[in-house]
């Protein structure tokens, strides 16, 4: 193997880079990314970012030094524009072509927008580091926000933007925010620290349009009638992966780049991040998983399953995410998504602390937690890891943490 | 080898006490992770870079020495 190309050139994108160089690639290896910025990281955009407490220098995810050590035909701020499988060539956006042995896909997702709301002064997406930019321009004290979608995202969004002194509206289509992701009594719990913290909850909540007077946001209209007024809103509706770029390559797109439990979407083709929806052994189901964690960890195993064709191993993870709202940080490992029961073992919140366990048939397959200590999370990791089933898992955890069973 | 960690980049994910247990561990309080020696064995070398791939807030920064 002489020639990689990997595509995307963020999180997922560079660890490859880096995995391939340090399991000892040494052919051409070049890495395509449609942002101008050195590869930089997400998380703290709507975090340390938009709190105005880390300058935008902060976010690069490696120094000059570290990414020039990889020895990279590197190409920022072009954008690969598709792909022609069969000849193993690459097109770029700038009208070159680039042949490769090898392709990884590392394109990510991008924000979903509200239709009728593009173009309006003062309604924002955030997926970017100019999107933060310019949200933090407008969140000002006093300033009335309105965030679309109380998922993570909106949620991150609500709890700077209140420490801001900002006065904000959070908008939830179904009865109770988050509910398909952590389940319902897991959403009641976290739509409760929202409320003490003074921010206004709709749920329920469906918008019909985005109100605006000479081109600038003037406010929300919902379904039902009702008015938000708004200075600056945010659309945190989900996201969309981005494989445009492949229509017409061959590769499976479904819910991304359909990829098998080698993360391989085609011989010599591996998808690798929030793009990538792939056969996860572990729970014997296909997932796509937009976490930060994981983009690293399919970066380890698509290198490692690139540079060892006869030895390949299942990409078999625990996923894990965290969240940071308000000061207190929610951590999750397992598969949440279609689980039979979620059982809250612990749950105070004024000491912030809750501990949630997901079953789905007779297995554990999740926990969600705050407040607990690393060692637990560990623990419940480990009984995830080994498919423990859900009884085991709970007589377990009461013999290594009584307080949490 | 010389390892240093930019702690208040750290977000508490613990992949890299997963990876090198016997060169990074968590505070229990809030997950902060705790470096618990600035130059490992040789043996661990190869566990640290792995960890350093990993971390997720990319905090973690080995040098040859
Ligand atoms: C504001 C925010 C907060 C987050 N907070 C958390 C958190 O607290 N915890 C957590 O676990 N996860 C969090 N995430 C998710 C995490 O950031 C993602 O999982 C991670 O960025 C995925 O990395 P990736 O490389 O797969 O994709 P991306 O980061 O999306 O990178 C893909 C790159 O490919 C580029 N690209 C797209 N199309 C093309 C093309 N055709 N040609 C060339 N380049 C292209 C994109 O511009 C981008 O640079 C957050 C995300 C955001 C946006
Ligand atoms: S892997 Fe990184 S983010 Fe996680 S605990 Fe270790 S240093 Fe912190």
């Amino acid at each position: 193997m002489n020639r990689i190309a990997v595509v995307g050139a963020a999180a997922g994108g560079l660890a490859t880079a880096e995995a391939l160089r340090r399991r000892g690639y040494q052919g051409v290896l070049t890495l395509v990314g449609d942002e101008a910025e050195l590869p930089y990281d997400r998380p703290p955009l709507s975090k340390q970012i938009l709190a105005g407490e880390w300058e935008p220098d902060r976010l690069a995810l490696r120094g000059r030094a570290d990414i020039d050590a990889l020895d990279l035909d590197l190409r920022l701020g072009v954008g690969a524009s598709g792909l022609d499988a069969a000849a193993r060539t690459l097109l770029l956006a700038d009208g070159t072509s680039l042949p490769y042995e090898a392709l990884v896909v590392a394109t990510g997702v991008r924000a979903r927008c509200l239709p009728g709301a593009e173009g309006v002064g003062g309604v924002h997406t955030l997926r970017t580091l100019t999107d933060a930019l310019a949200l933090k321009t407008g969140l000002r004290m006093g300033q009335r926000l309105v965030i679309v979608g109380a998922g993570f995202l909106g949620a991150e969004v609500a709890a700077v933007a209140r420490r801001l002194g900002a006065d904000v509206t959070l908008l939830e289509a179904g009865p109770v925010p988050l509910a398909q992701a952590v389940g319902e009594e897991t959403g009641r719990i976290l739509a409760q620290v929202h409320r003490e913290h003074g921010v206004r909850l709709h749920t329920d909540a469906k918008v019909a349009t985005v109100l605006s007077a000479d081109g600038e946001v003037t406010g929300v209209a919902l379904a039902d009638g009702r008015v938000l007024p708004a200075d600056v809103v945010l659309v945190a509706i989900g996201s969309l992966p981005n494989t445009e770029w492949l229509a017409d390559s061959g590769l499976a797109l479904g819910d991304g780049l359909v990829c098998d439990q080698y993360s391989a979407a085609a011989p010599e083709v591996y998808g690798v991040g929030d793009v990538a929806c792939w056969h996860n052994p572990l729970f014997d189901t296909a997932m796509r998983v937009e976490h930060r964690t994981n983009a690293g960890e399919q970066a380890l195993a698509v290198a490692h399953n690139l540079l060892n064709p006869d030895a390949r191993r299942p990409f078999a993870p625990v996923p894990y995410f965290w969240s940071d709202q308000y000061g207190a940080k929610i951590q999750a490992y397992g598969y949440l998504r279609d689980h039979d029961e979620a059982r809250v073992l612990r749950s105070d919140l004024t000491e912030r602390q809750f501990l949630v366990a997901y079953r789905r048939g007779d297995r554990l397959t999740g926990v969600l937690a705050m407040g607990q200590t690393p060692r637990a999370l560990r623990a419940w990791r480990g009984l995830i890891a080994s498919g423990a089933t859900w009884d085991t898992a709970l007589t377990d955890m009461a013999v290594t943490d009584p307080a949490a069973v | 080898m010389k390892i240093t960690v930019d702690e208040p980049k750290c977000v508490a994910a613990g992949q890299c006490v997963l990876i090198a247990p016997e060169v990074f561990d968590q505070r229990d309080e809030d997950g902060m992770v705790v470096l618990l020696t600035e130059a490992p064995d040789a043996d661990q070398h190869e566990a640290v870079r792995e960890a350093a791939l990993a971390c997720p807030a990319a905090a973690i920064h080995v040098a040859d020495s």
